[in-house]
């Protein structure tokens, strides 16, 4: 097991713009170890929806070195690095993108699919992972007749079904209003409990404050990175209770059907 | 994972039912066009082949020449030019493998209370080897007949028809004028020759029978055709040219003399045939295919559009794990089974279409297995041809743009 899931070094990132290359990232450096809790802070164009997408291995830096997992991800081509995507990382986006046709079930188990994993085991783990998230009772619904909160816990169950080192989240609780979106960061708060890395991507600040580190970007570059000075343990008496055991979807209301 | 993508490529034809079966139908038509093309081109070379091996193979026909009392010319075979022995004299020449002098005529003939006009051909027993002419029943007749003359004769099945009916003529008589003939035999059904002439209206008697107790010809020996088989195709144009050659010599024409005989090559003819309806059967091939195109070009623009809605749903498989051939593999699959699926529903139209033709307007068609394979070759391909484009497109969607696509 390498000493850090992340490591950056003078990281590079230009745009081409017809004026002339654009540089949205400055010599950023940063290492993550296993099992931290990192929020990513930053107003909108200093550079963070960039560095969340190099991180994500979607795109490439321009210059630098960026060591995922233990890999330089310089030296992988176009498939390999699909493959470390659907390995090490977890993605849980702001829209929660689900897959409107298929099922939870199906949803969920689509990175196995990927992974070349057989039916009858994805089945079976989509089933364990929609448990997990307390949606274990709707794994033949279809992603429109649950809510939004219970939407973004069936994106999480599918970051979580190929047992990914990183969870990479990009403004997780913006499209929830602001009791659902604390439920679902008690469901983040879990997860890193239970030893999983998380990069939260945020421009909250009390949403931020879940995380244990924060780091915050502006023009380019990282102006701050601390320990969270007040760390925001989970206050409401439901997610007092181990978070992810509890029955899922109470808070939010039935299924919107 | 195949499973998995199947399952995948069903449920997004699913999304969209109307527009998947409009995009299907552009195939079915395309190849249901194709197969019904080619079932009939198919159908009309295999009428010309059974026309052709209905003549022989590889056989010249000899006519004598014409008459012209007061420069009025008769037809062909009109004059007594050629004799039986010109006939024995083309048998000896190298790669000719049967001859056989034919002297015919139109004759009245009765049965009991039918009567019927018939060519009636007086020839030799090589006669049904030169014309690849089976007998369906009864037995032909003999050298010994022809030496003796004797009133026998084979029946083709029209006349058998006309004469007897539904009885089996085989061995009954009939009579030209005053005289009773025996029927030896019925000959096999050949059906129309290249000029449409029904070739069962026929009756076949010994060559000297005809000659002396039929026709009464003047000239003993003389014949109106002689027919000749050569070894092999090969062999034809040799057999032609000394042919002609000998018949000049025993003839005794000078040189620049006009023939006083024709030479046919019926190969020739029936060649010219058999090229017309090839180039025909390709023609209608090419012109269906036009619409198998169209329908291929439907399928692109289908799944070019299917690329657009759901460049969303791309971005978050790649951002989940999904490779670019697996992108690929999607929208490719899905293409070939819109394709597959239409080619089997235009397979069925096809058929019955060419089933139906051939029911109501009477039309021979053919509908080889090579021909549905090469129709299930084709939407396949037209599959993978024209989905690969738009597939492509898919795959090499940036990840990033795609999953801001709203």
């Amino acid at each position: 097991m390498p000493e850090e899931v992340i490591r950056i070094e003078g990281l590079f990132k230009d745009y081409d713009t017809p004026a002339g290359p654009f540089p949205a990232l400055k010599d950023v450096n940063l290492a993550i170890r296993p099992g931290e809790f990192v929020a990513i802070m930053g107003p909108s164009g200093s550079g963070k929806s960039t560095f969340m997408n190099i991180l994500g291995c979607l795109d490439r830096p321009t210059q630098g070195r960026y060591v995922l997992a233990g890999r330089d991800i310089a030296s992988l081509d176009k498939d390999e690095t699909a493959a470390l995507r659907n390995r090490t990382i977890g993605f849980v986006f702001q829209g929660f993108n689900l897959l409107p046709r298929m099922n939870l079930a199906d949803n969920v188990s689509l990175p196995l699919v990927y992974a070349g994993v057989g039916h009858e085991e994805r089945r079976a783990r989509a089933q364990a992972m929609l448990d997990k998230v307390g949606l274990g009772g709707y794994a033949n619904s279809l992603p429109s007749r649950i809510s939004g909160g219970q939407q973004q816990r069936v994106a999480i169950a599918r970051a979580l079904v190929n047992r990914p080192g990183l969870i990479l989240a990009d403004e997780p609780t913006g499209n929830l209003d602001s009791h659902t979106g604390e439920e679902i960061m008690g469901v983040f708060n879990a997860l890193n409990d239970e030893g999983i890395t998380i990069v939260l991507i945020t421009h909250e600040a009390d949403i931020a404050a879940h995380a244990r580190r924060q780091v915050r970007f502006f023009d380019g570059r990282i102006v701050h990175d601390a320990p969270t000075q007040q760390h925001r343990q989970p206050t409401s008496a439901a997610s007092r209770r181990p978070p992810l055991q509890r029955e899922g979807g109470r808070g939010e209301g039935q299924p919107s059907c | 994972m195949l499973g998995a993508m199947l399952h995948e490529a069903w449920r997004a034809m699913g999304a969209n039912r109307l527009r998947t079966l409009l995009t299907m139908l552009g195939m079915v038509i395309g190849v249901g066009a194709v197969v019904l093309m080619m079932a009939i081109g198919q159908g009309a070379q295999y009428a010309v082949q059974q026309t052709i091996s209905s003549m022989g193979s590889n056989v010249f026909v000899v006519l004598s020449g014409f008459t012209s009392p007061g420069g009025v010319r008769s037809g062909s075979g009109s004059a007594p030019t050629l004799t039986v022995a010109d006939a024995n004299a083309i048998a000896e020449l190298d790669g000719v493998e049967t001859v056989a002098p034919v002297h015919w005529g139109s004759v009245q003939m009765v049965h009991g209370a039918n009567n019927w006009n018939a060519w009636v051909h007086g020839t030799v027993p090589a006669y049904f080897d030169a014309r690849s002419w089976p007998i369906a029943d009864g037995a032909t007749f003999t050298d010994s007949d022809l030496r003796a003359a004797t009133r026998v004769a084979l029946v083709g099945r029209t006349v058998a028809q006309n004469l007897f009916g539904d009885e089996n003529p085989v061995g009954k008589t009939f009579r030209i004028g005053q005289a009773p003939f025996t029927v030896l035999g019925m000959l096999a059904p050949k059906g129309q020759n290249l000029e449409g002439r029904d070739q069962d209206d026929i009756v076949v008697m010994p060559l000297t029978t005809a000659q002396r107790k039929v026709f009464g010809t003047p000239f003993q020996g003389s014949v109106r055709q002689i027919l000749v088989k050569a070894s092999s195709p090969e062999a034809m144009p040799v057999v032609e040219k000394s042919m002609e050659a000998l018949l000049r010599q025993r003839h005794r024409l000078r040189e620049g003399a006009e023939n006083d005989f024709t030479l046919r090559n019926l190969t020739a003819v029936a060649d010219t045939a058999a090229e017309t309806t090839r180039v025909m059967s390709l023609l209608l091939g090419a012109i269906a295919s036009v619409s198998l195109l169209v329908g291929g070009i439907g399928i692109m623009n289908i799944m070019l559009v299917s690329v657009t809605e759901r460049t969303r749903e791309i971005g978050i498989r790649m951002a989940i794990g999904a490779r670019e051939r697996d992108i690929l593999a999607q929208f490719l699959l899905e293409a070939i089974i819109i394709s597959v699926i239409g080619c089997a529903i235009g397979l069925i139209l096809g058929v019955g279409g060419a089933l139906l033709a051939n029911q109501l307007a009477r039309m021979t068609v053919v509908v080889s297995g090579s021909s549905v394979l090469a129709a299930f070759g084709v939407a396949a391909g037209v599959g993978v041809f024209f989905g690969f484009y738009p597939a492509r497109k898919a795959a090499r969607l940036d990840p990033i743009e795609a999953l801001r696509y709203q």
